[in-house]
Parts: structure tokens; C-alpha cells; sequence
């Protein structure tokens, strides 16, 4: 938002600017000349290679290009939305894949975002402290994991989580036999309620579905592939959170805190009530951040499994790759790729909603503390 | 937030307790020890998790695959080889995989560097019409999600004919939004006094920006420096819809072949974890060298 005023801001000052200029014009001479030349480079690149891509691709998702040729030639046909609703209401394969995808995705997202944001606030809340001798060696063990590449932290997940591997060794010694990890299909969620003696699902979930996936199978939680993949998304980015967080928390006036403490508050609820209310803007950013990155998923599972074992690592954006270069299905690919970008739009914008500022404090104050006051100045009173 | 300094619930008749404070707390210093010492126990726990895998990459690195097989988790090989390593270099495509690497990481660093810090530059200072309209698109730009450009961008490399090129795998990623963004606040914050003098002395808008603008901004040229390498260094997805011949297969791309058994048998994890271990060198130098700047980049992106 205030990024956006700044130009607005610019083009207000350029007013008397350039009535001055009337009197020197030498001085400004050939400055939108310079200006339109200076952007020119940025302009045509991600014009080339960016804007013109999307339409290209927009254009590939209603037509039945079958990768042979030019996109744009005559013998390219246009077909609707078709492909869009092959992937979608088609019934078949196209429809099921698609569906196992976003229900692996889903389940992802769902586990990630809350996680890393909750250990990088953790993680920032303990680094962050004034009487800490060492904070930077480690903010650095923290965040080094998040400069390495992708393809890298996945050949190491691959070593740390195979079947004879470091996690299975180290849970091994404490008594644990550990899962078959990246070749290991089954949700999580079906082997706790297999545990209970629950192994097939009632007919009402059994016998309907959405997008050709049983609501059963929607139910089954990630696959135990998917949660090795579920840690590393954890270990790899609650760094760079980690950072944001710090950040947010050094611009919080210590007097607000301190006046809170001469108060009598205690450590677990001047969290909840002045440290986390004025993270929020911090909040925002890595919740929507984690959600974005999270519906992204790519290198890992090109790098890893390939969507395996048993299409349970298969994501949106890797199936919108496979169905492209690997089936030829460019159509469908294309459209794969929009839906999930219109998914993402409209969760961030969902997020945003959500935590929109509120004047309901004391809902706030109810969820935050196990104090039964909304008013803190009544706690203070009553401590007193 | 500082729970050493935390305050005990005096009368605590009154109020329940939270989860992290206690009664106990009144007594406070031997408490507040306690506390101290857990709370490095607990980061020291924490970082040895977040540090371990690392130490065992590259100790795996140095093993026979036996000894890798039979105890992943000691870090000390026994017996220690180099054969990992060896191979790598002497018998394999993994010096090609790192000089494409290189080649691209300068040539698209380079290119970033100057022309956003030209728009960030312009963006900043110079008055044009339309200028508003370019840096509302450029926040839109940001906000594409780049998976969703992979079939986008392989349909005009190849409409260009620069698939499978050096051009296709450089151009597309010369330029960078966010980096024109950074380049754009730091303009903005030098003060315009300096540029009216050498304007009055008769200098050009390329000039002023050459010779007075650009010595100035060497804080906000790092940031754009270790932003791309890393970038460029660390990119897989593009390389993979720009090219395909063996000749210009990145690090990237090789390890993730290595990876999924394409070019061996068996496990090999002391072959690939070499191999991820010397991809992680550059960015980990560059991460050492330029800690503190990182650190404050990513605090920076924050307030805006």
C-alpha cells in the first residue's frame, strides 16, 4: 500500500519541479528520455520473458497444442475449456491425479504454514533475548540451512531419512522402528485411526469423493513421504522466518513491556498480549510468505520422488510440469498452472481477510491468556 | 519477552498462573539460573539439530559406501577416502555441471547489478511519464508465483529459438523485480544534493549515475550481489524448461539426476552427498563472508 503512494507522491513533487525547470530547462533536459532508456533493459526482459509468456501460456490452456510446432500456428486449435475441465469434471485419470495432488498439497500447507511460523517465532522469541551471550552464532546455525539450494537439502533429506538412514538409526536406539519414509504411500492420518481398528471408512465417505478422490482418501492425511518432506520445508525455512521475526521484535518499544512488567505480568501472557498483537504485521508477511511458497512446491519433489511412492508426493506445480513436458499434455498443464495460481491468489486474500485488524479486543484477550480479565488494568488492580 | 526478568503472579490467589511462570518464581535468583541454563540447553539442543546434518553430509562425503551403509550417523569415516570426490572430478560430468553453474551465476549477477540498479535508479530520480504506471506493474510482477511461469517461459525460449542455449538459461533471469525494488529505496535515500552539483557542472543523466550515484550505493550493490548468486546458483526449475543437452546441465540439474539414480547403481550416498556438499561451498562462503549484510537484508525487507 505504501509502496504504491510513493510514485503518486513523485508525480505530486514533478508539478513545481517542473516549473522551475522553466526557467533552467537546460539542466533537466532529456530526463523522461533518460528515464524511458535507464528502465528499458527491465522493461523489455520481463515484458519478453514474463508478460508475453503468461498470455502465450493462456492461450496454450484453451487450445489442443500438442507441443509439435509453434503454439500460435494455424494448425493449433482452440478448444474452450476443455482442458480445464478435464482436469477438474472430467472423470478420468486427469481429474483423479489432480485431485490426489491438491489433497497432497493441501495436507502440506496445512502442516507446514502453522509449524514453521510457530518454531520461527519460537526460535526468534529465544534468540532474540537481551541477556543471550552468543545470539549470532545461533541466528547462524538457524539460518544456514535456508541459503543452501533446494536440489542440496533434498540429496541430504534422501540420505538422513532412507530406510537404513540416520533418523531410523537414532529412533532405532531409543526402541522406535522407524517407517520406510520416501517409499512409504500410506497417510498418516489412516495408520492413526488403523491403530484404533478403524481400516476401511463408512460407505458415506467411501462411496462419494471430490475431483475422482474419495472424501476417505481426502481424510488420509499426508503420506509418510510427504511428512519427511513436511520436516525438511520446517528445518529449511523457519531460518529466514526466524530472521523476520527478529526483526519485527527489536521494532517493539521496549517501554511497552517494561510497563507491562511493573504491572506484574507474567512472561506467558506479555507474549500473548504486547509481544504477539504488535508482531502482527510481521505475522502477516511469513504466514503469507509460508502460504504462497508452500503451494509451490517443485525442486523437492523433481529432485526426490518424482511424486511417488504411490502419487502421494505429487503437487499442483510438479503435475502441471508432468503433464506438459513428460505426457505432452501441454493444454492441461497450462491449465493446472492457472488454476493453482488463482488458488493462491484468492488464499491470500482469504488470509488477509482473516486477520484484517478487528477492534474486538476481548475476544482477543480470551484466546491469547488463561486470565479471565479482558481489561488488563482490572488485573492489575485485582493483583495489587 | 525476556523470561529471566519475568515477574512472579504475587498473591497468586488471584490469578492462574500461565504455563510459564510458576509460584515457584518468587524465588528468583537461583530460579532465574535455572532458567538461564536451560534456555542454553535448549538453543545448544536446537542447533546441534539444525547444524548435525550438515556435519554428517560431509562426513558421509569421505566414507566408503560400506561405512555410509553401516553407521550413517557417526561422523568420524572410518577408513577416510577421498574416492567420493574423485569421481566426481576425474570420471564423471559433475567439473562441466559446476562451470555452467559459474558461467551462469556471473553473467545473470552481473546483468542484475547494472540494469536494476538503471530502473532502481530512474524509478528514483528521474521524472518521466508513465512512471507510476511501470512501478505498479513491477509490484504485480512480483506477485507471480514462479512455478506457474515454468510452461509460460519454455514457450517463448522456444519461440525465440534460444532453447537449449546459454542465452535462453541467462536472459530470462537478468532482471529482477525485487531487485529493482531494493535498488529504488536505496536511491531515494541518498540525499539529491550531490547529483544537482555534478548537473550543474554540466555531467549527463548516464554520467551522474556512472561516475556520482553508483560509487555511493556499494551497500545496496551487495544486497543485489548476494541476492542473485544465490538466486542463480541455487535455480533449478528454469534450467530445467531452457535447456536439455548434457553440455549445459547446471549443478542444479546434475545433482538432482545424481539423485534420483539416473547416472549410478546402488545408493552412492557418498558420491551424491559430495556432490551436494560442494554446491553448497560458494553460497555457504558467500553466506559466511557477507553474514552480517544477509542478516540485515532480510530485517530490512521487513520494515520497508
Amino acid at each position: 500500500m505504501s509502496l504504491l503512494a510513493t510514485p503518486r507522491d513523485a508525480g505530486y513533487r514533478s508539478g513545481p519541479d517542473r516549473a522551475r525547470n522553466g526557467a533552467g530547462r537546460g539542466i533537466r533536459r532529456g530526463e523522461a528520455a533518460a528515464g524511458w532508456l535507464f528502465m528499458l533493459p527491465v522493461l523489455v526482459i520481463l515484458g519478453v520473458f514474463l508478460l508475453v509468456p503468461v498470455l502465450m501460456a493462456l492461450w496454450v490452456s484453451f487450445s489442443d497444442w500438442s507441443g509439435r510446432g509453434s503454439p500460435l500456428s494455424s494448425g493449433v486449435g482452440f478448444v474452450g475449456l476443455d482442458n480445464y475441465a478435464a482436469v477438474t469434471t472430467g472423470g478420468g485419470l486427469a481429474e483423479r491425479d489432480f485431485g490426489i495432488a491438491l489433497r497432497n498439497n493441501t495436507w502440506y500447507v496445512l502442516l507446514v504454514v502453522p509449524l514453521q511460523t510457530a518454531l520461527a517465532l519460537f526460535l526468534a522469541v529465544l534468540v532474540n533475548r537481551a541477556v543471550l551471550r552468543g545470539r549470532g552464532v545461533f541466528r547462524t546455525a538457524f539460518y544456514f540451512p535456508s541459503v543452501t539450494s533446494s536440489v542440496a537439502i533434498t540429496v541430504l533429506w534422501l540420505f538422513l531419512f532412507s530406510t537404513s538412514g540416520v533418523v531410523n538409526t537414532v529412533l532405532a536406539r531409543v526402541g522406535i522402528a522407524g517407517p520406510n519414509w520416501f517409499n512409504d504411500p500410506s497417510g498418516v492420518l489412516h495408520n492413526l485411526l488403523g491403530a484404533l481398528g478403524l481400516r476401511t471408512g463408512p460407505d458415506a465417505l467411501t462411496q462419494h469423493g471430490f475431483l475422482g478422490v474419495t472424501w476417505w482418501d481426502w481424510l488420509a492425511g499426508p503420506s509418510v513421504a510427504m511428512s519427511a518432506f513436511v520436516l525438511m520445508a520446517i528445518f529449511t525455512t523457519s531460518g529466514t522466518f526466524m530472521l523476520l521475526f527478529v526483526a519485527g521484535l527489536q521494532n517493539i518499544a521496549p517501554e511497552v513491556e517494561e510497563a507491562a512488567m511493573v504491572d506484574g505480568a507474567g512472561a506467558w501472557q506479555r507474549f500473548w498480549r504486547i509481544t504477539l498483537p504488535q508482531l502482527k504485521p510481521t505475522l502477516f508477511t511469513v504466514l503469507t510468505l509460508g502460504l504462497i511458497g508452500c503451494w509451490q512446491v517443485f525442486d523437492q519433489i523433481y529432485t526426490g520422488t518424482q511424486g511417488g511412492p504411490g502419487k502421494t508426493t505429487l503437487t499442483p506445480a510438479y503435475l502441471s510440469y508432468q503433464s506438459a513436458f513428460l505426457s505432452q499434455d501441454w493444454g492441461q498443464g497450462a491449465a493446472i498452472a492457472f488454476i493453482l495460481f488463482v488458488i493462491i491468489v484468492l488464499l491470500t486474500i482469504l488470509q488477509r481477510w482473516i486477520l484484517r485488524e478487528r477492534p474486538d479486543v476481548p475476544r482477543r484477550a480470551r484466546r491469547g491468556g488463561p486470565n479471565p480479565h479482558p481489561n488488563p488494568d482490572r488485573t492489575t488492580e485485582a493483583d495489587r | 519477552m525476556s523470561l529471566t526478568l519475568g515477574r512472579a503472579p504475587r498473591g497468586g490467589a488471584v490469578r492462574t498462573p500461565g504455563r510459564g511462570t510458576s509460584p515457584a518464581l518468587r524465588r528468583r535468583p537461583r530460579k532465574a539460573l535455572a532458567w538461564q541454563i536451560g534456555l542454553y540447553a535448549l538453543l545448544i539442543g536446537l542447533a546441534l539439530v539444525y547444524v548435525y546434518p550438515f556435519l554428517v553430509q560431509l562426513a558421509t562425503s569421505v566414507k566408503t559406501e560400506a561405512d555410509a551403509a553401516a553407521d550413517p550417523v557417526s561422523l568420524v569415516p572410518d577408513p577416510l577416502t577421498w574416492s567420493a570426490y574423485a569421481r566426481l572430478f576425474l570420471r564423471s560430468d559433475f567439473p562441466v555441471w559446476f562451470a555452467n553453474s559459474a558461467i551462469v551465476t556471473v553473467l545473470v549477477t552481473a546483468g542484475r547489478v547494472f540494469f536494476d540498479s538503471l530502473a532502481g535508479y530512474a524509478l528514483a530520480r528521474l521524472h518521466f511519464r508513465g512512471r507510476g504506471v511501470i512501478f505498479a506493474a513491477l509490484v504485480a510482477v512480483m506477485a507471480v508465483p514462479t512455478v506457474v511461469l515454468l510452461i509460460p517461459k519454455f514457450l517463448v525460449i522456444n519461440q525465440l529459438g534460444i532453447y537449449d542455449s546459454y542465452a535462453g538459461m541467462v536472459l530470462p533471469l537478468l532482471v529482477d523485480a525485487a531487485g529493482v525494488f531494493i535498488m529504488k529505496n536505496f536511491f531515494e535515500s541518498v540525499p539529491a544534493s550531490v547529483e544537482e552539483q555534478a548537473r550543474i557542472d554540466g555531467a549527463g543523466t548516464f554520467r551522474i549515475f556512472w561516475s556520482v550515484v553508483l560509487p555511493m550505493a556499494r551497500p545496496a550493490l551487495v544486497t543485489i550481489v548476494i541476492l542473485s548468486f544465490q538466486g542463480s546458483w541455487n535455480e533449478l526449475s528454469h534450467f530445467i524448461v531452457a535447456a536439455q543437452s548434457p553440455d549445459l546441465t547446471t549443478l542444479t540439474k546434475g545433482v538432482a539426476s545424481l539423485a534420483s539414480g539416473q547416472l549410478s547403481q546402488g545408493s552412492q550416498y557418498p558420491i551424491k552427498l559430495a556432490a551436494a556438499a560442494i554446491m553448497t561451498i560458494p553460497v555457504a562462503v558467500v553466506f559466511f563472508v557477507f553474514q552480517r549484510r544477509i542478516m540485515n537484508t532480510s530485517e530490512g525487507a521487513v520494515k520497508e
